[in-house]
């Protein structure tokens, strides 16, 4: 399937995408969230999270430090953050593997640093600061579950897949 | 009565010995801090296995410099709540075989109440109420402390700690590891009125942090248009301008939320902690604002500010009130 692109104007598109895809999340599915240092991930992942009707919005934010945070929501929200990993061997080692397997939903930041190990299957979300409140965003699938996700995604955002 | 406490929340490996009427006789930390510097602020290590190394020399080292032995402990205390749970798991597990093995009790810390009460600590007597700031590298948030044990959250960040912002900030000036004293150092040369960094929430009464403007801010600030191919800049007026303008914005909003919080609680105490709270910028500023507004301001030593196991101490609190853990205490990684 071809990449989802979309052009966010300003912040408010950004938390807009981020509903609409925690709306529509399934069990055991697998984001993870690339861009650079003020990109928008821990933003993102704060609207999924309230797309998911996370029960404290308050409780989510980058969890940099201490690398891997938990929230309840429509189903479990597992919320990690690759920035200070030196390797996929270190991600691995915190027992990602078994977040994965769990039936919730996992959101990964700096995912690109730790791709060796997540699942082939799983949606990846790259910002590009394109302005100061401007961001793009490109959508790609890698297995047939995340693809059937970012084509509802597509539809429910009345874009149309580009490459 | 002598407690013995164990911190393993994040990083830092810590052991600590203190009395029933809160004399600390050891606090030691084991900081990776110097293993980090050379990797730019990257662990180097799995938290969990270096916690496993490190956690037996560290309770050997606080026993030895408290002059004491095992068989004298008479209440074992850990954090166990929040952080990373394979971290927390360590410091759990130690202490509920340790408590097994001396046949003493055992008792659960919340690692961010334990950070305002180093305050209590520092200050040598009861300061609650009081609104708490805990601002550091994982954490920055507004209580309302009615007692010891009872943290009310007032307000959160809503994107990154506050140290976390330094940290960041730091890689994109080129400034390195740690993030916080190398940013204050360069702040030091700069002008903090060069640049209009955004102060997020500055016009309302939510007692909520933001910091993940400000780093775009200071990303767009630092390369204009180029922001996604980007270097750090070189040394010079504008690096330190830049420094100085971000740390001034990080100061001003977490003195500003500060002041809400004490006049909306009508408390009269502010208690501070956390790593961020070394910096000197929010020191004078906190005190300022403190002196304006009548209220008191109490900050621990930086040995007690940064993550560090004395401040379980906490524990003494739960122990005068019988409230000790099962066998099955747990890591709980979730701070709310």
């Amino acid at each position: 399937m071809l990449p989802l692109t979309i052009g966010l104007a300003d912040p408010a598109a950004t938390d807009a995408l981020g509903v609409a895809l925690g709306e529509r999340l399934f069990a055991g599915a697998v984001v993870a969230l690339d861009g650079q240092l003020g990109a928008g991930k821990t933003r993102l992942v704060r609207a999924v999270a309230a797309g998911l009707k996370v029960r404290n919005l308050a409780a989510v934010n980058s969890p940099t430090f201490v690398l891997i945070q938990e929230y309840a929501a429509r189903l479990p929200i597992a919320h990690f953050d690759a920035y200070r990993l030196g390797s996929a061997r270190e991600f691995a080692e915190l027992g990602v593997g078994e977040y994965f397997e769990a039936g919730g939903v996992c959101l990964v930041e700096w995912a690109a640093k730790v791709a060796d190990v997540l699942p082939a299957d799983r949606l990846t979300v790259t910002l590009t600061v394109t302005g100061p409140d401007s961001r793009l965003a490109v959508l790609t699938a890698g297995g047939p579950t995340h693809a059937a996700l970012l084509a509802e995604l597509a539809a429910a955002l009345n874009s149309t897949p580009s490459g | 009565m002598l407690f013995l406490a164990l911190e393993t929340s994040c990083d830092e490996t810590a052991a600590a010995v203190f009395t029933g009427d809160l004399a600390i006789l050891s606090s030691v930390v084991a900081s990776q801090t110097a293993l980090h510097a050379p990797f730019g602020g990257v662990v180097p290590e799995i938290a969990s296995r270096a916690h496993l190394r490190n956690l037996l020399p560290v309770i050997d080292e606080a026993l030895r410099r408290a002059n004491v032995t095992l068989a004298e402990v008479g209440c074992v205390a850990v954090h166990n709540s929040p952080g990373l749970v394979g971290a927390l798991l360590v410091g759990v597990s130690a202490a509920k075989m340790l408590a097994v093995a001396l046949g003493v009790p055992l008792i659960g810390v919340n690692h961010v109440a334990a950070h305002i009460y180093a305050c209590r600590l520092a200050a040598g007597r009861d300061i609650f109420p009081c609104v708490g700031l805990v601002v550091s590298g994982g954490n920055t948030a507004l209580f309302r402390c009615d007692t010891p044990l009872s943290l009310e959250l007032l307000g959160n960040t809503r994107d990154d700690a506050a140290g976390e912002a330094f940290d960041k900030v730091a890689a994109i000036l080129g400034l390195g590891f740690p993030g916080g004293p190398n940013v204050e150092r360069e702040a030091k040369l700069g002008d903090p009125k060069a640049y209009a960094f955004p102060r997020a929430f500055s016009d309302d009464a939510r007692l909520e942090f933001s910091f993940s403007g400000l780093k775009t801010a200071v990303l767009y600030a630092c390369h204009g248009q180029n922001v996604t191919k980007a270097t750090p800049p070189p040394a010079g007026p504008k690096r330190a301008d830049l420094a100085a303008s971000f740390q001034a914005a990080v100061v001003e909003a977490l003195t500003l939320k500060c002041k809400q919080a004490l006049r909306q609680t009508k408390l009269t105490r502010l208690a501070v902690g956390g790593g961020v709270s070394a910096n000197q910028a929010l020191r004078s500023a906190l005190s300022a604002m403190c002196a304006k507004e009548g209220a008191e301001l109490i900050i621990p030593p930086l040995d007690l500010c940064t993550d560090n196991a004395a401040m379980a101490a906490l524990a003494v609190e739960k122990y005068r009130r019988g409230e000790f853990a099962d066998a099955d205490l747990d890591a709980q990684p979730n701070f709310l």
